[in-house]
């Protein structure tokens, strides 16, 4: 005999220490496998009790479901109220158990005690899974019509559960639920409502069906409206607020895109609202819902403005609650009538810098999409201000969205990198690389503020050193312009005068090159601006030269590769050396954009074939993009007059295709271009700089001859490129998915480019056993997420002796493509020698990614 | 627009009734409610009784010691379910005279006996005492 339940509560409060409960839960749980075992009947209630108490405190207890099980086939009412709380509380739709317990859901659903069919139904809508939604939905239809008010509410949201199971059933229930709706009983109404609401949004055909209801909606709502006192549903002088919620909500679905509906709606909307108490809780509950009613359906202007004052009168209150829902509120208004949102501009922003988290987060989302041309510059001053005093786990997140804020509205170039550099400052560890690029190209593509940037970033690096983005940039800037640091080149009006040397800025430069603590990549380009650098000032040359040549031995490949590489093209390529390090043309922004789509492209192609590390090639597109434009800066220049895209258009000349008609093998070469020059790829790790350099400076040979001819160049990147660019398309191990007695089932994988969740897979059925398989069938089954189909396969009989073989192609899509990987059922059927065989088995090695 | 779950938790953060109305493993229950109630736990008065966490919103209710957490997804009118759960506090009062932390402790089913009559499968039922108590005091009076 066990403890009685209260002695196992009273021991679990006892206890000090975690350890110590388990200890007590450890002791309880054997016993009552004991007692299980045993098939104590009596004390079975009980027992289920403690299982649930120790379910509550995170303890296993699957051992216990097959109590439940007994318990609901009991026939007293306590045991069974018992073991249908247990079954909704242990077990849950996943457990094959559960089909065990169809039958006697079945048999208490035609009980004849109200409260045991009630009991079967609320399980049933808690739990049930789609095979017992199918087997029983006759008998739940059947109650939906009961008589009996406390059974038909219970059915109506065990309905709920049942069409979302198996949606095919919508039919069935449409007729009973519409005149569930004709009820007296409040139960009934919001469960037939909820039901009603349930229907509608999934089904098209529904919601029509509910649209011809809407003067039965409005005259449940204008009953709950003027009816007096009513005390069985009454919230502090409403009339059951959660039933006028749910018919609120049910109209906004009804009445939205349909202005016929909203006119029958109007008017109870506008009692609604004026009438509500809006003094307690339950009042504003109800406003809070008819407002968003009468700004989601299509309402006349009048009801409109007295919604947006209700607003405004939330928005206004004291109670932090109240202001929670109007900003809520207002994020869904901002897209119907964004005037009447931006008239609370100033207390929105007064918002964003609240105490409490929740309102802050709301405030902020409003305010992000309130911000358009207009109001850009104070909403974005607002925004930084609180940037500065935010909390660490809020930034990234605000940061994130003034940048975007930025890029979409700024008024001007001007403004833009001012506020750029402003947000850098503040918290550029959360800017992505993503905005980076989108700075760098804008910068490019301004000669007359590129002056006036340099120094600006110069000025704020001084300020702040740690924040990643900013040193970045900085960086670059002064790579490509750091002479007009000194000459004062572009001066705006009003700028503050500058004194900097040559000396100066190769100290900043190497400042970061010195610090170990930084990212690699930042410190490539340090490298590289102190490179550009060499052409452009004078004094400061020999001490750059020696600087690059310190890094040659460094322990960082990629600072290594670059040191080496640069002091070449310092002490042997002198003559080429100016337009070598000549300043990035202006990056053509559409054709970033391109560039972007086609990395991405790329990016998963690496994941696929080579080491996860090759990612980081797509990770850093600015380094791998400057690189790039820099390289063929060369062969752009020696051109006569390059428009402004030449870059793209050399790329694509050296590669001997133009980019549009054969977009795939642009990519590609692309990509190897990336791998022998971008930082940090997986091939790089493993090559030696100095193989790395030859082609490089073979490279760099080619257009510092006289008569460059685009031909000519072709042909070294070709046969660069020639050679490793069919390794670049995704390839897959084959697997055999299948073997016994002799058969054997190989699987060969291939992915088109255009798809890649579709995944093409040739099937090759081998025998090598003695005799011939003849009548030979293959069938393949996929879970849910995926979607499969045979091609007919090329014969039905694999000859023995692995003499020939049979082939057959699947295709097959996976919509969790990168979640999941493929899994799949066989079964095969042929026979051998006269008899029949038939295998079954299942293939789960597919290799991942697919 | 459905309640996903309902916890009882006390000033200590200890789980005093915990109804889920969609399937999680015990692992996830655990991680989830500590997380939750560390972030309830941890409001002051004046702060607003929401809290949105991963893709849930909590809206939260104290009585005395006890916390009423109620989870829901985005588009759930949050003061209509500040609202339910003082209804719920109110028929638990009916029934036990002033709840305490030990009713629901001792009466754990009692206590999910009126649940499952006020909601069901995240949808409210019924918010009438008088009818959520109706099968519990029959069933107490035959037993």
């Amino acid at each position: 005999m066990g403890t009685r339940l209260r002695d196992m509560i009273r021991a679990v409060r006892a206890c000090k220490t975690a350890a110590e409960e388990r200890a007590v839960i450890a002791k309880e749980c054997a016993a009552l496998r004991n007692a299980f075992k045993d098939e104590e009947g009596d004390t079975r209630h009980r027992n289920v009790a403690k299982l649930m108490f120790i379910h509550m405190l995170g303890y296993p207890t699957h051992f216990g479901q097959m109590e439940c099980l007994k318990l609901i086939a009991a026939p007293s009412f306590p045991e069974k109220r018992i073991g249908y709380l247990g079954l909704m509380i242990l077990l849950d739709e996943r457990q094959e158990v559960l089909m065990l317990v169809t039958n006697s859901i079945k048999n208490d659903l035609n009980h004849a005690n109200q409260f045991i069919v009630g009991l079967a139904l609320c399980a049933l809508g808690n739990i049930c899974s789609a095979e017992m939604a199918r087997d029983l939905a006759p008998e739940v239809e059947k109650l939906l019509s009961s008589s009996n008010s406390y059974i038909k509410k219970k059915a109506a949201l065990c309905s709920i559960r049942i069409i979302r199971k198996v949606p095919e059933l919508i039919e069935y229930v449409l007729g009973p639920a519409t005149g569930l709706l004709n009820d007296k009983h409040h139960g009934v109404l919001i469960a037939g409502v909820s039901l009603a609401t349930e229907l509608a949004q999934t089904n098209a055909e529904a919601l029509e069906h509910f649209r011809k209801q809407t003067p039965t909606l409005v005259r449940i709502l204008k009953n709950l409206v003027i009816s007096g006192y009513a005390p069985e549903y009454d919230v502090g002088g409403i009339t059951d607020p959660f039933l006028q919620v749910r018919v609120l909500r049910l109209l906004r679905l009804v009445g939205k895109g349909d202005t016929e509906a909203s006119d029958i709606m109007s008017d109870i909307l506008a009692q609604v609202a004026t009438n509500t108490e809006s003094a307690k809780n339950s009042g504003n509950a109800i406003l809070y819902e008819c407002v968003m009613t009468i700004m989601g359906v299509e309402s006349i202007g009048g009801l409109r403005v007295l919604a947006i004052n209700i607003l405004g009168r939330f928005l206004a209150n004291r109670d932090n609650n109240i202001r929670y829902v109007a900003l809520n509120t207002l994020v869904n208004v901002v897209a119907v009538d964004t005037q009447a949102v931006q008239r609370h501009r100033a207390t929105i922003v007064e918002c964003v810098k609240d105490s409490d988290v929740s309102i802050r987060r709301r405030a902020l989302e409003l305010v992000y999409a309130l911000v358009n041309e207009n109001n850009i510059k104070t909403l974005t001053k607002e925004l930084l201000d609180y940037l500065k005093v935010a909390d660490p786990e809020f930034k990234p997140d605000l940061t994130a969205k003034i940048c975007s804020l930025v890029h979409k509205y700024a008024p001007t170039k001007l403004w833009h990198i001012d506020t750029m550099i402003r947000v850098m400052s503040e918290a550029g560890s959360f800017v992505k690389d993503d905005w980076v690029r989108v700075l760098i190209v804008l910068i490019s593509n301004a000669p007359e503020l590129q002056g006036y940037t340099v120094r600006s970033f110069y000025r704020a690096f001084q300020d702040t050193k740690d924040q990643e983005s900013l040193t970045v940039t900085a960086v670059w800037c002064l790579g490509e312009y750091g002479e007009m640091l000194m000459n004062h080149a572009n001066e705006l009006e009003g700028e503050e005068p500058l004194t900097v040397t040559e000396q100066d800025v190769v100290d900043v430069l190497e400042s970061v090159l010195k610090d170990s603590r930084s990212n690699p990549v930042v410190r490539g380009f340090a490298l590289t601006s102190l490179l550009k650098l060499t052409s452009r000032y004078s004094t400061a040359s020999e001490r750059i030269k020696a600087l690059i040549g310190s890094y040659r031995g460094s322990l960082v490949v990629e600072l290594q590769q670059r040191a080496i590489e640069y002091g070449k093209i310092l002490d042997k390529h002198a003559n080429i050396k100016p337009q070598l390090l000549e300043r990035m043309p202006a990056v053509d922004e559409a054709h970033l954009k391109r560039r972007t789509a086609a990395d991405e492209t790329l990016v998963t192609a690496d994941k696929e074939t080579k080491s996860p590390k090759a990612v980081a090639n797509g990770n850093k597109p600015v380094a791998a993009a400057a690189n790039l434009m820099d390289l063929l800066d060369l062969s752009v220049d020696d051109t006569p007059a390059p428009p402004p895209a030449a870059a793209a258009s050399a790329l694509a000349d050296l590669l001997g295709s133009p980019p549009r008609s054969t977009p795939a093998p642009q990519p590609a070469g692309a990509n190897m271009l990336l791998d022998l020059l971008a930082p940090s790829t997986a091939p790089q790790a493993t090559t030696p700089p100095a193989q790395v350099q030859d082609p490089l400076a073979a490279l760099m040979g080619g257009p510092a001859a006289p008569a460059p001819q685009p031909p000519a160049a072709m042909d070294p990147f070709g046969d660069l490129l020639g050679g490793a660019a069919p390794t670049a398309g995704p390839t897959f191990p084959s697997i055999v998915a299948f073997e016994k007695d002799g058969l054997r089932v190989h699987f060969d994988f291939s992915k088109p480019a255009a798809n890649s969740q579709q995944t093409t897979i040739k099937a090759t059925y081998t025998n090598s056993g003695p005799s011939p398989f003849t009548d030979f069938v293959f069938q393949a089954a996929v879970p849910k997420f995926m979607t499969l189909s045979l091609e007919p396969a090329s014969g039905s009989v694999v000859p023995a002796g692995q003499a020939g073989s049979v082939t057959q192609t699947i295709n097959v899509t996976n919509s969790l493509q990168g979640q999941k990987n493929l899994v799949m059922r066989l079964r095969i059927s042929y026979k051998v020698n006269g008899s029949e065989v038939l295998e079954q088995g299942q293939v789960s090695n597919f290799p991942a990614q697919l | 627009m459905t309640i996903r779950f309902l916890l009882l938790v006390n000033k200590q953060g200890q789980t005093r009734l915990a109804q889920y109305y969609e399937y999680m493993s015990l692992e996830e229950r655990r991680a989830l409610e500590g997380e939750i109630v560390r972030k309830c736990l941890a409001r002051s008065d004046q702060q607003c009784s929401f809290v949105e966490h991963r893709n849930y919103k909590v809206i939260y209710r104290r009585y005395a010691s006890l916390f009423f957490l109620v989870g829901v997804d985005g588009d759930e009118n949050e003061l209509g379910i500040l609202e339910f759960i003082h209804c719920v506090v109110e028929t638990m009062d009916r029934y036990f005279g002033n709840v305490c932390e030990l009713d629901i402790m001792f009466h754990l089913e009692k206590a999910h006996f009126m649940l499952d009559e006020m909601v069901m499968n995240g949808c409210i039922v019924e918010t009438n005492k008088a009818n959520v108590l109706q099968p519990i005091q029959l069933m107490d009076k035959a037993g």
